[in-house]
């Protein structure tokens, strides 16, 4: 590492949830992660079983996020379901779902009220295709909140539709499985583009790119176009390999579930970074036997450049970084490789991924992880590091600004700005334009502070 | 897109019809599977009482209901801003097999002694109301304790809908009101209920009502304090302005006080000013009414100019609105005629059947009129009638953009004030914003249109 000359004594604190109250949650609930992996499936549309107000919320929350339509069902519990059971109305919420959307796939994950009834929904799925003799694909995901946050209803729905549906056997394929985290449509669109130029075709699961940042239209579609396919769904075990973004904090289920079917697996954090890029590139290289693309290569010497021309004014800056698992950790690399530092390394998932993949990191890296944790621990934990800016959603806007030090947006949530999916976080190019801001940022900041008013820096 | 109505959603569609009231079904349950744009029973509840500021708001079960509830309300406070944070016990499986009350209580415990709040609301939700934990029993320990008012909310999300959370907001209000010394209140006063103080709104009206000599004892819950609610049944008057959530409390405070209610809208300058004289009535002073007349004419005077300007702009223009409630939906048809905007789609989440009579006579004839409705329905009807701009919140914000059409957000999270003299020019401009915006021009939809008679579809 380069950076030995910022690195810190101490030993690292972890810290994790508290006993009692969660305040400002850093966290959303586990079936918004389900219901955005649905999007990311061509013709699917997701269902909720439980009360009415989870599929509002979650649809005003990823609307407000992706500023396009996000529609989710909702079997609409009232008191008699609670008590009896929602076989009835999950019938009937799958009857006007069928003939509202026509839907080629529905996806249903569960709220907490479901869960906590015990509604068995597989079987209730079982019994509504043998009452129907419909043969539309319906996928369930168990996703209670009281368990899992939006960051394990994504895995759990990822795993839910390979399972069910990722079953063909047969001749390999020229192709690659790509099953990343939560991640930007711009980002998705970038890492389909790099797989591809490695003279394969791509399997993104889930793929939400065009559904979640489409073109204007004249006539609304119920489904808009986009995702990916059942059919190509179907076919990932023949692909040449799969490769894993996502930190699970345990065995990768969906991708090793592939690998038991036939897809060799390849798991590597999210390409923030020259490195991390660099291995993720490599692994392409290796499935496919395709050599590396010259454009790729350019903008691998483009970032180079860019890091050479800004490296000081990142140099020893303290961030504290906060956000999905996959995020933090790829960014925690990205700032140690350029010389900043990650004084705390914070996410509300409750998956145990962030303390283990840090713990790969060299003693010093990081001073203080928090996992399982909210917005109230993480400003107590910008007391203890002082740190110069913040990088996550913009949940952590009021603490930058109660702070006095900038935000720089990246992941999910953001509220507060106008283009959340078109920012690019992957790749040489997605990390250019992070390096770029990041540095900017800072100058922007010693600008602002100094009566001088330099127009040249 | 082709679209079909739900069968089951068929009597909640009407066309207007001015030779006679069609009714309308409403006031029930979502349909299952129908993507319905309203929230839940507890998000009735939370929304009401959210803007009161010195309160401690703590929601009891898993994390994502206070999630999605942190700071959601444009809702400003002059003072503290305890209603800015989101508390929430975070039950884990290990409540929802064994209880949440002891982490409930750890939490009550701790959020007070940190924040010295002046009461607490613990709001129940789904989790809560099956497992079955004694929410009113933890809180009156700790009521006990702490010396502050903890008051349970059981508004379940399961229990009904968004309506009944209101009720049970209202309950919760009511088990303050009452509880407070009037001595010092003066008889000319009010309570404005049902005012979220959105942008500063009810900065704006309360303005107002000082200036026309009146004291506003409580703005229920618009900058919300606990010990002014505390002493609301002091007042001489309720001005009720969004009747759909808070006429429950406005009749309750007759029946248990003895205090008369009016139901008014600061939305538009014809029913401000109607708000106001109705209000000044009331108050058995001719001075007042005489210094209502001049602030209603001084405003009217200061803002019709630029009303005007907005209204050569917008003439022939169509509108659609989907809103939370009726009375809104009443006041927005107004302020739009007055603008030269007619409506020619206008509904709302939990209107009754009487709103939506009143709702049909204040309508053009043909205006679709939908209760309950969902986003294929509103997508199908915009294009139908050919809508240049659409009023709502953020769920139906990507639906018009999405086809081209403008769109103003009438919703709570709106961060312009649309209330009183000043909110109605305010609305002006937002409208003209976006109804006159030459993006338009290139859409789609209106290129088409630019090169294909739009036919009878008007």
């Amino acid at each position: 590492m380069s950076c030995a000359a910022v690195k810190s004594t101490a030993p690292m604190v972890h810290s994790s949830a508290k006993p009692d109250a969660t305040v400002n949650p850093c966290t959303l609930c586990a079936p918004l992660g389900a219901a955005l992996v649905t999007a990311g499936v061509r013709g699917a549309i997701p269902l909720l079983h439980g009360a009415q107000g989870c599929a509002t919320y979650i649809r005003r929350y990823l609307i407000s996020h992706f500023r396009e339509p996000m529609d989710v069902a909702s079997s609409s519990f009232g008191e008699a379901q609670t008590v009896f059971g929602g076989e009835d109305n999950l019938g009937r919420a799958l009857d006007n779902v069928l003939a509202q959307y026509h839907p080629e796939l529905v996806t249903v994950a569960t709220t907490c009220l479901a869960e906590t009834i015990g509604d068995d929904v597989q079987l209730l799925l079982t019994r509504y295709r043998a009452r129907t003799g419909s043969a539309l694909p319906l996928v369930h995901a168990a996703t209670p909140s009281y368990k899992d946050g939006h960051v394990e209803g994504f895995h759990a729905m990822v795993y839910a539709l390979v399972k069910a549906l990722a079953c063909n056997k047969g001749t390999a394929l020229r192709s690659v499985n790509l099953l990343p985290p939560l991640l930007s449509p711009a980002d998705l669109r970038h890492l389909r583009e790099i797989i591809t130029a490695f003279d394969v075709t791509a399997t993104v699961l889930p793929d939400y790119a065009d559904r979640l940042d489409g073109v204007i239209l004249d006539q609304y579609r119920a489904l808009p176009d986009g995702g990916t396919r059942v059919v190509d769904i179907a076919a990932m075990p023949r692909a040449l390999g799969s490769i894993d973004l996502t930190l699970t904090g345990r065995a990768p289920r969906a991708s090793k579930l592939l690998a038991d079917r036939g897809a060799p697996l390849r798991v590597l954090g999210l390409p923030i970074g020259v490195r991390a890029t660099d291995a993720m590139i490599g692994a392409l290289a290796d499935l496919t036997g395709a050599g590396r693309p010259a454009w790729l290569l350019g903008e691998r010497g483009r970032l180079l450049d860019a890091y050479a021309d800004g490296h000081k004014y990142v140099f020893g800056a303290r961030v504290g970084l906060y956000g999905d698992p996959e995020f933090v950790a790829a960014l925690a690399g990205f700032l140690l490789e350029i010389g900043a530092r990650p004084v705390f390394c914070a996410t509300g998932a409750r998956n145990r991924a962030l303390p283990e993949a840090l713990a790969a990191l060299p003693a010093g890296s990081v001073d203080e992880i928090l996992d399982d944790t909210d917005f109230e621990s993480i400003g107590a934990a910008c007391e203890r590091h002082k740190p110069d800016l913040l990088i996550g959603s913009s949940k952590g806007y009021r603490l930058a600004h109660s702070l006095g030090i900038p935000l720089l947006r990246v992941g999910f949530p953001i509220h507060d700005r106008l283009g959340a999916g078109r920012i690019l976080h992957v790749g040489y190019r997605g990390t250019t334009r992070l390096f770029d801001e990041l540095v900017n940022t800072l100058l922007q900041r010693k600008q602002d502070a100094s009566p001088v008013g330099f127009s040249y820096l | 897109m082709s679209f079909d109505l739900l069968k089951e959603r068929r009597a909640q569609v009407v066309r207007n019809n001015r030779d006679g009231v069609v009714a309308l079904d409403c006031n029930k349950p979502s349909a299952a599977g129908s993507v319905s744009q309203r929230a839940c029973t507890f998000c009735g509840s939370r929304v009401v009482l959210y803007p009161i500021a010195d309160a401690l708001h703590l929601v009891h079960g898993p994390v994502g209901c206070a999630a999605y509830t942190w700071d959601i309300r444009g809702a400003l406070s002059s003072g503290p801003e305890l209603h800015r944070i989101s508390c929430s016990t975070d039950m884990r499986e290990r409540e929802v097999v064994f209880g949440g009350e002891q982490r409930l209580e750890a939490s009550l415990r701790r959020l007070i002694a940190q924040h010295a709040p002046r009461a607490a609301f613990v709001y129940g939700t789904c989790i809560v109301g099956v497992i079955g934990d004694d929410v009113p029993a933890v809180c009156k320990r700790v009521e006990a304790e702490v010396g502050i008012p903890v008051i349970p909310v059981l508004a379940e999300g399961f229990r009904g809908t968004k309506r009944d959370g209101y009720n049970a907001a209202c309950g919760a209000l009511l088990t303050l009101i009452g509880t407070g010394d009037t001595a010092a209140v003066k008889p000319q006063s009010i309570n404005l209920v049902g005012d979220f103080n959105v942008a500063g709104e009810s900065w704006i009206i309360r303005k107002y009502f000082e200036e026309m000599g009146i004291e506003v004892v409580s703005v229920l819950t618009g900058d919300g304090r606990v010990d002014e609610i505390r002493r609301a049944h002091g007042a001489r008057l309720n001005v009720v302005q969004c009747a759909g959530s808070m006429t429950p409390l406005a009749k309750a405070m007759q029946e248990r006080y003895g205090i008369p209610y009016i139901r008014v809208s600061f939305f538009g300058i014809e029913d401000t000013a109607d708000a106001l004289y109705r209000t000044a009535e009331r108050m058995d002073s001719p001075d007042i009414v005489e210094r209502t007349r001049a602030l209603v004419s001084r405003e009217i005077t200061r803002v019709l100019p630029e009303l005007r300007a907005c209204k050569q702009d917008l003439a022939g223009k169509r509108a659609g609105l989907y809103v939370g409630g009726a009375f809104k939906a009443f006041s927005l048809v107004r302020a739009l005629r007055q603008l030269g905007v007619s409506v020619v789609l206008a509904g709302t989440q939990t209107g009754s059947r009487e709103e939506y009579e009143e709702l049909q006579a204040v309508c053009d004839e043909r205006t679709v009129i939908v209760d309950d409705t969902n986003p294929l329905e509103l997508a199908s009807f915009l294009v139908e009638k050919d809508v240049d701009v659409f009023i709502g919140g953020v769920k139906e914000r990507p639906i018009a953009y999405k086809l081209g059409i403008g769109f103003c957000d009438h919703n709570h999270e709106r961060k312009i004030a649309l209330a009183g003299f000043e909110g109605a020019l305010a609305f002006a401009r937002e409208v003209r914003a976006t109804a006159s915006s030459p993006v338009w021009n290139l859409m789609p939809r209106r290129m088409r249109a630019a090169t294909t008679p739009m036919g009878d579809k008007r």
